[in-house]
């Protein structure tokens, strides 16, 4: 029997990356952050922070990729009746552990896409950022391995499907129109924006694709582990070259170890905090890309863990654990290796026969 | 000697779906694994381990979902 190349290295996974990584250099260019065009942990933390709940006065403003992508996923969704209501079978442990991701997340200093977006800038430091990813996510496959299971979800009401996309909604709404009670940050990477309507149309094809692609990072490298297949790790592969050329057709490719935007050279914390973020993506079933996508199109678990992840980000800021261009605090620190315990305990023990 | 098992993975999220119909085809010398399943996502992901396995395939849709036969040749026929 040939191999069928189509199956493991599926096109739409190649161009869904492709355009993740163009869109992630571009978008920066255009007045995102550095190397943080499309960053699923910082742009959800900046909401967090627009909404007040959390006071890191350079790290608000209500990033509309985010919304955008979930519209987006949404939409998708539908059209290929795949839109579905589904039972979380544990809430609690679906927002504990996308709680934990987001705090890992911060204390590298992005989820996997930035990851992705920082490697395609010529950002060395994120080098083990990917080896703890990685090393995190061979973890999570051994508890796969070993039962680990959230239990099952089963079908349920479309209604409360709709929750997500009129909060999404809502979010573009109050981003057009600015009331007092949003905050905007004045300086700092929250002051950093691309042009709105740039922001949204990126978010929406964005979503529709990962929701078609069912592109997801943590999956990518658990796939090849477990059954040796690329097909999504291609997808990654796809966003870090993408990300690189079109940093290097805008003259913005820095290769390097030092002087690198929004990063830290703990080496120790971008591969600790990274495996904390992969160990979690892989229990959850998937990276905050896919969490966002799954929750758009219906999945209860992938909701709680979304709402984990909001959390998360207000606890990193407000308790001073998230990391700075300046290094890791002390508290992120402990944070991290008590949520790599807590998760690798959680996969021990929760299994389903 | 040919054996048959069923793996219901019905609402199972990915990838457990793929690990148990893995196990179960590994399991066994050669025969039949019947997996259920409720996404399409893990119809697409089982049909991808059959390939990766060396199985045939098919699907069909059932109450409730899926319904994914793969059939384990006998010797020689497993993959690397």
């Amino acid at each position: 029997m040939k191999t069928d190349w189509k199956a493991m290295m599926p096109p739409v996974v190649i161009i869904t990356g492709a355009v993740l990584g163009v869109l992630g250099a571009v978008l920066a260019w255009a007045g995102n952050p550095p190397n943080m065009g499309v960053c699923i942990a910082c742009f959800q933390r900046d909401i967090v922070g627009a909404l007040g709940l959390h006071h890191a006065a350079k790290l608000q403003y209500l990033r509309p990729e985010i919304p955008a992508l979930t519209l987006g996923a949404m939409l998708a969704a539908a059209l290929r009746k795949e839109w579905k209501g589904r039972s979380a079978p544990s809430p609690a442990l679906s927002f504990l552990l996308g709680a934990f991701v987001m705090i890992g997340a911060l204390v590298f200093l992005g989820c996997p896409i930035r990851m992705a977006l920082r490697l395609g800038g010529g950002d060395l430091t994120a080098l083990a950022g990917l080896a703890g990813f990685g090393a995190g996510i061979w973890a999570g496959t051994l508890l796969l391995r070993r039962g680990f299971s959230l239990g099952r979800s089963a079908p349920a009401s479309r209604v409360p499907t709709l929750v997500l996309p009129v909060l999404a909604a809502g979010l573009l709404v109050l981003l057009f129109l600015r009331p007092a009670f949003i905050f905007f940050s004045a300086e700092g990477p929250g002051s950093q924006a691309a042009p709105v309507l740039a922001s949204v149309g990126a978010g929406l094809l964005l979503g529709a694709l990962a929701q078609r692609s069912r592109l997801c990072f943590a999956g990518g490298i658990r796939d090849l582990l477990l059954i040796r297949s690329p097909h999504l790790l291609v997808g990654l592969a796809a966003a870090l070259v993408a990300a690189a050329l079109t940093n290097l057709a805008l003259g913005r490719f820095n290769l390097g170890f030092s002087g690198q935007p929004i990063a830290h050279t703990e080496h120790l914390w971008s591969f600790l905090s990274m495996a904390l973020v992969g160990l979690g993506a892989v229990l959850l079933g998937g990276c905050p890309l896919r969490q966002l996508v799954l929750a758009a199109q219906g999945d209860g678990a992938a909701f709680c863990a979304i709402w984990g992840m909001f959390a998360g980000a207000a606890v990193a800021h407000n308790f001073d654990l998230a990391a700075s261009p300046a290094g890791v605090p002390v508290g992120g620190q402990v944070v991290v290796v008590a949520g790599l315990v807590i998760c690798l305990a959680v996969g021990w023990s929760v299994r389903e026969t | 000697m040919n054996q048959e098992m069923t793996v219901d993975a019905r609402g199972l999220a990915c990838p457990i779906p793929v690990i148990r119909a893995k196990k179960a085809l590994e399991s066994i010398p050669q025969g039949r694994v019947v997996v259920l399943v409720d996404e399409q996502a893990a119809v697409e992901n089982i049909a991808r381990l059959a390939g990766y396995m060396r199985c045939s395939h098919q699907c069909a849709a059932c109450e409730g979902g899926f319904r994914i036969i793969i059939e384990k040749p006998g010797s020689g026929g497993e993959g690397p």
